[in-house]
């Protein structure tokens, strides 16, 4: 496989439920080893497109590949070569985290001796070995996430899918665990593409970033490119300019669809 | 295969791990046993129908298995709502394994449970005929686990949420429990219950138990085995097809 080749490779993506069209026109890519984000308000398509890259959902048309598959087509191909940590919580909390681990292993064939020795050093790695043995249902919020994560990884995927891995967590964990998915994409290489509502963290931990808004991307690059191009000291400005200030939950009025209509127009 | 036995061996190790719940579950097999058994023994001993409760036994090791396949299954429910189902149907295994790895593993918890019924009703002076019949029974025991806790697995793929499980309790679990002939004889009895009766897997296998524990079988171990094989073929098949259709 050819390393200059996007890992991820995403064409004219649509997905419509019904009359509503939750993901419209999205292109782009995501480079190997690379950690990608994903930023966009409530209901702007993020989790439906992670939905489609991890075989969880029909795209209604356009193309979508990843490591050279189609998530589509070749499910359980795709399936092997990710990790997924899921927006809310998958552990079996009646089971110890290393059985947790185990299974996972198991599930995606990882041959025994390895499947105990990168979950050995896998719990090392996410400061859990000591509590390998406790039920996970004994475990704090973020001992759950960085055990999801380090599941997430057990069978040594290419990329690793988090959806709001830190939601819900104090900023001491937060911090604990971008340290380690860092360190990972930096030591294994591993392409992370991840979504999340805080700003600081994109800021810290990604190198490149697309904004999507009503299921379109409306801005992509890196940190500094996105806030040099709205002239904004930070990304949570930049975020601000490019997405409008409206709160998503309401329907958003008319005068302010004609305002981001505007904006979208004036920068191209 | 492997998948299979990871699956099955995470609900033997989950039914071990919780003595307290195994022992909370023999409340009810403990009361039938000693308040129904005792109870109701003088006047089914004077209707010329012996004891009653060699009679009731073998129906209450079914119930116990009835009660706790069934939930097994809807165990299911349990684990949509915490996420772990997720986390196995996005592995890159066929579903049909990880459906049959849930449903032999709740199966085998609930034989394990009717074991201990049967451990029970041995002290409360249950005796079998003979020792050499214990196997068959453990045999019949695995058939009818095997059979609820398919069906567990139809509900729990047909349920999105706990809410429904007082009415699968009482409209559905009770009823297979009260129509099975557990706790009376089939005979003789109003035409409506006579075709009810039949038409409940469970009859089947509170039969064949009854016939290879004491040799009283209605309709004889032969016919029953056939129907519960019937039975565990047919709510297995659904259960995979539900299974398919869950959506994470």
């Amino acid at each position: 496989m050819d390393d200059t080749q996007p890992i991820i490779r995403v064409q004219h993506l649509v997905k419509k439920f019904g009359d509503v069209t939750a993901v419209d026109d999205v292109s782009f890519d995501v480079r190997r080893a690379e950690i990608f984000a994903f930023l966009g308000p409530n209901g702007a398509g993020k989790t439906t497109t992670i939905r489609m890259l991890t075989t969880l959902l029909q795209p209604t048309s356009g193309s979508l590949e990843l490591d050279g598959l189609d998530p589509t087509a070749r499910r359980n191909d795709v399936r092997q070569r990710i990790g997924v940590v899921f927006q809310d919580p998958s552990l079996d909390q009646d089971l110890t985290a290393w059985e947790n681990m185990d299974i996972h292993g198991v599930l995606y064939g990882v041959p025994r001796r390895e499947r105990h020795e990168r979950a050995a050093r896998l719990l090392e790695l996410f400061e859990l070995a000591e509590r390998k043995g406790s039920l996970v249902k004994t475990f704090s919020g973020g001992m759950r996430r960085r055990l999801e994560i380090a599941r997430g990884l057990l069978h040594t995927p290419r990329v690793l899918f988090l959806d709001e891995p830190t939601l819900g967590l104090d900023p001491q964990s937060r911090n604990q665990m971008w340290t380690h998915v860092q360190n990972l994409n930096q030591t294994d290489g591993v392409t992370v593409f991840l979504t999340t509502h805080y700003m600081d963290e994109a800021d810290r931990v990604a190198h490149r970033i697309a904004v999507i808004d009503h299921g379109r991307i409306v801005a992509i690059g890196s940190p500094a490119e996105l806030k040099s191009r709205t002239n904004s000291e930070s990304l949570e400005q930049a975020f601000l300019a490019l997405t409008g200030t409206a709160i998503r939950e309401e329907s958003v009025g008319a005068a302010d669809r004609m305002r981001e209509a505007g904006r979208m127009w004036r920068r191209r | 295969m492997r998948v299979v036995f990871a699956l099955w061996m995470r609900e033997v190790r989950k039914y071990f791990r919780s003595p307290a719940q195994m022992l909370g579950t023999l409340g009810s097999p403990v009361m039938y046993l000693g308040v129904l058994g005792f109870g109701l023994g003088p006047i089914f001993r004077r209707a010329g129908e012996g004891s009653y409760l060699q009679f009731m036994a073998p129906g209450i090791m079914c119930m116990t298995i009835l009660f706790t396949s069934t939930f097994s299954g809807m165990a299911l429910l349990w684990d949509r709502q915490f996420g772990f189902l997720k986390e196995t149907l996005v592995a890159p295994v066929p579903r049909l394994t990880i459906m049959l790895g849930r449903t032999v593993g709740g199966a085998t918890v609930a034989l394990f449970q009717g074991l201990l019924v049967f451990l029970v009703s041995l002290i409360a002076g249950f005796r079998p005929a003979h020792v050499l019949d214990v196997p068959t029974a453990i045999l019949v025991m695995a058939c009818v686990a095997l059979v609820f806790s398919a069906m567990g697995t139809i509900i729990g793929s047909s349920l999105k949420e706990m809410q429904g499980f007082q009415i699968i309790m009482n409209f559905l679990v009770m009823p297979i429990f009260f129509l099975s002939g557990a706790l009376y004889p089939l005979r003789n009895l109003p035409v409506a219950l006579t075709v009810l009766t039949r038409l409940d897997p469970l009859t089947y296998g509170v039969d064949a138990l009854r016939g290879v524990l004491i040799g009283d079988a209605h309709f004889g171990v032969g016919l029953d085995i056939l129907a519960l094989a019937i039975a565990a073929t047919v709510l297995l098949i659904l259960g995979a097809y539900r299974f398919s259709k869950i959506e994470v």
